[in-house]
């Protein structure tokens, strides 16, 4: 089992036509994803690598039954195309582009939560989603990971995404499926919605959870850890040492004042009884031994 | 992006904003040929991208010409949290009869547009906050709906204001909206917004920051990208297009990914050393990203170790060593280099560096043991 997309989901590539979207969508299709589809308004009837393309995705959907779709678009043309898909009829969408204005993520995430409440968004801005062994939609690396469970990952960062992966294969841990959620200010899919349906997937039997300063994202997880999850979990939380004010690098990592710091996230993370690792190898030594247990 | 006040103010107008005349000065003579223009009573104001600065002797009031000449010569050249001043804007003094607060940012955990509106302005949000929580008018705006002239009207209200003001906060919360919106802000903010004594409600400062992701659908926002304050090593590091920040250590860093970048100034400051910044190099890590990102850190005197960290992904080990040693080529570097280097074909990759290690050029397997081994050097 696993979480959002397995062996059966069948992905379209928005922008699969373009250099971002044709080398990983290929790696994708390699690693063993369905990548059923492309679009692009004015290639429809050609192919990538034997992959069609349509016109749109309302049209891709129509021919392939794809229920989700992956965006490769640059930023200007994200909102369109995150609209796009919700309206051509897939259910779960991955934004991988950086560098997407905030107030179009406000502005989309809110309307899909109207107009489209069952379509589920991860990203902009993330390195995409990996179930190892079935379905790898995005930039990860797919044979950094070990199939199978016990453990689920969310993450806010690429690299400490690929990272955890790794560790984890390295003390030849398996995972069920490995989310991440990026770093911008509106992420589609937040902390909570990885961690509700890792509650609920039955072979996921611990969760490992990747902070970073800024925002609130984590203390909210934290709350609702304490509440709602009954699995153990690991964390580690980046930018423990980062000077307030300042940005670094994504857009999401800024801390004001007292709030959002790492110190702040990790307390509330440890009274919700999570195991806090000082950085991402402890993390990783917590997992091995939570799991060492299970 | 930071805008002064001055710019801010500017933007402010654009969307129909009421503001007062003012002129931008570098110097003394600027300044007194600016307020001669205006005609005393003027404001003297210091620019700069930080807060707090009236209460450190950044703002004054020139009732005449000699004020002007005696207080600009004070603020020019000022430090004001490590800010110096370089430029100021003269305006035209405005009478006041009462001030508010008045901004528009993103809620990050209601995933809406949160708008603050209070009676207790002129002085720090943040404490009002905090000790009177209940002298802010919220309201949240869902970016579908926008702000509708209802809740515009309701959020006024709940504010408290003279009445006298209640017609043109609302315009101005509408037009505030506006700029905040189509003008791809983080954080618009008026403190104060003033009620005059003949009953007009003004602008008297402003806040702006811009979204930098959203220049593409604003060519004129390069102009504020010339006045952002950034110290030489962040400026050469921003032509190279490197994400680098500034910090006071002598541990030089370059990582790849922003968090694994933020991991590794953590782990260098658990084993007792003190980075001297942050730079992410993304995902490639090819030869000339990682030319350039020595260079920038080579150019900086605190630095006396430097410290590698490269988890490789898609890119491999070997493209990853390749890299290093070629950008090693190009640029000569004062201080040892300690690389970790992780991930995908990371063995290849260690063997590709081996054969090149001495005592400027070292290795080691964990981020641990490297961050151990670059503090161990830098102190």
């Amino acid at each position: 089992m696993s979480i959002f997309v397995n062996k059966d989901t069948k992905v379209i590539y928005q922008g699969l036509t373009g250099r971002q979207g044709s080398y990983y969508g290929g790696l994708n299709k390699a690693y063993g994803t369905q990548v059923v589809a492309g679009t692009h308004p004015k290639k429809a009837g050609t192919d990538v690598d034997g992959v069609p393309v349509y016109a749109t995705v309302a049209e891709a959907v129509e021919a392939t039954g794809a229920t989700a779709s992956c965006i490769f678009i640059p930023a200007p043309g994200v909102k369109d195309a995150v609209l796009e898909a919700a309206e051509g009829g897939v259910e779960f969408i991955v934004a991988i582009t950086e560098g997407v204005p905030a107030h179009d993520e406000a502005y989309f995430f809110n309307k899909l939560k109207r107009d489209h409440p069952t379509v589920q968004l991860l990203g902009p801005n993330c390195p995409g989603i990996i179930t190892p062994g079935e379905c790898n939609i995005g930039i990860t690396a797919g044979h950094i990971a070990k199939a199978g469970g016990p453990v689920g990952i969310v993450s806010r960062s690429g690299t400490l995404t690929y990272q955890a992966l790794y560790e984890l294969q390295q003390k030849d841990i398996g995972v069920t499926t490995c989310v991440g959620i990026g770093g911008d200010p509106v992420p589609g899919t937040s902390f909570i919605d990885c961690l509700k349906a890792f509650e609920a997937d039955p072979d996921t039997k611990a969760i490992m959870m990747i902070g970073e300063i800024g925002g609130s994202a984590e203390e909210e997880a934290a709350e609702f850890i304490k509440a709602n999850v009954s699995k153990p979990v690991s964390s580690y939380v980046a930018g423990v040492t980062a000077p307030p004010g300042k940005k670094m690098g994504h857009a999401g990592a800024i801390v004001s004042g007292g709030k959002g710091t790492a110190a702040a996230k990790m307390e509330a993370l440890r009274d919700a009884g999570v195991h806090v690792g000082l950085n991402p190898t402890e993390a990783g030594e917590l997992m091995a031994d939570i799991v060492a247990k299970l | 992006m930071d805008l002064f006040e001055y710019q801010g103010k500017q933007f402010f107008a654009q969307y129909g904003m009421p503001i007062s005349a003012g002129e931008v000065a570098f110097t003394v003579d600027e300044a007194l040929a600016a307020a001669e223009r205006l005609g005393p009573p003027v404001m003297v104001k210091s620019q700069v991208l930080t807060g707090g600065r009236g209460k450190l002797g950044g703002i004054k009031f020139a009732a005449d010409i000699d004020a002007v000449r005696e207080h600009a010569g004070n603020i020019l050249g000022l430090d004001i949290k490590g800010h110096v001043v370089e430029r100021l804007w003269i305006e035209k003094a405005s009478d006041i009869a009462e001030e508010y607060y008045m901004s528009f940012t993103l809620d990050r955990s209601a995933k809406k547009h949160l708008g603050m509106l209070s009676a207790a302005g002129g002085m720090d949000i943040e404490q009002v906050a905090e000790e009177t929580p209940e002298k802010i008018s919220k309201i949240w705006v869902d970016p579908v709906d926008g702000l509708t002239d209802e809740l515009a009207a309701e959020w006024v209200a709940g504010a408290n204001l003279n009445p006298k003001a209640t017609e043109g906060a609302i315009d101005i919360a509408k037009k505030l909206y506006n700029s905040y919106v189509e003008g791809d802000a983080d954080l618009v903010e008026i403190n104060p917004l003033i009620l005059t004594p003949d009953d007009k409600v003004h602008v008297l400062d402003s806040k702006v920051t811009l979204d930098g992701n959203a220049v593409f659908r604003h060519e004129d926002y390069n102009q504020y990208d010339e006045t952002q304050t950034r110290d030489e090593r962040e400026e050469a590091a921003h032509e190279k297009g490197l994400q680098y920040v500034g910090l006071e250590g002598s541990v030089g860093i370059i990582a790849n990914g922003a968090g694994l970048a933020m991991s590794t100034l953590d782990v260098v400051n658990q084993v007792g050393g003190q980075p001297a910044n942050f730079l992410d190099i993304g995902g490639g890590a090819n030869a000339d990203v990682m030319s350039g990102a020595l260079e920038v850190i080579n150019n900086d005197p605190n630095v006396k170790a430097i410290f590698i960290n490269i988890f490789g992904g898609i890119t491999r080990g070997e493209e990853v060593a390749n890299g290093i040693l070629e950008a090693m080529k190009r640029v000569t570097i004062d201080s040892p280099i300690v690389i970790r280097l992780d991930g995908t074909n990371a063995e290849e990759g260690r063997a590709i560096l081996a054969p090149q290690l001495n005592d400027m050029l070292m290795m080691e397997n964990t981020m641990l043991d490297a961050a151990r081994k670059a503090v161990e050097l830098a102190s």
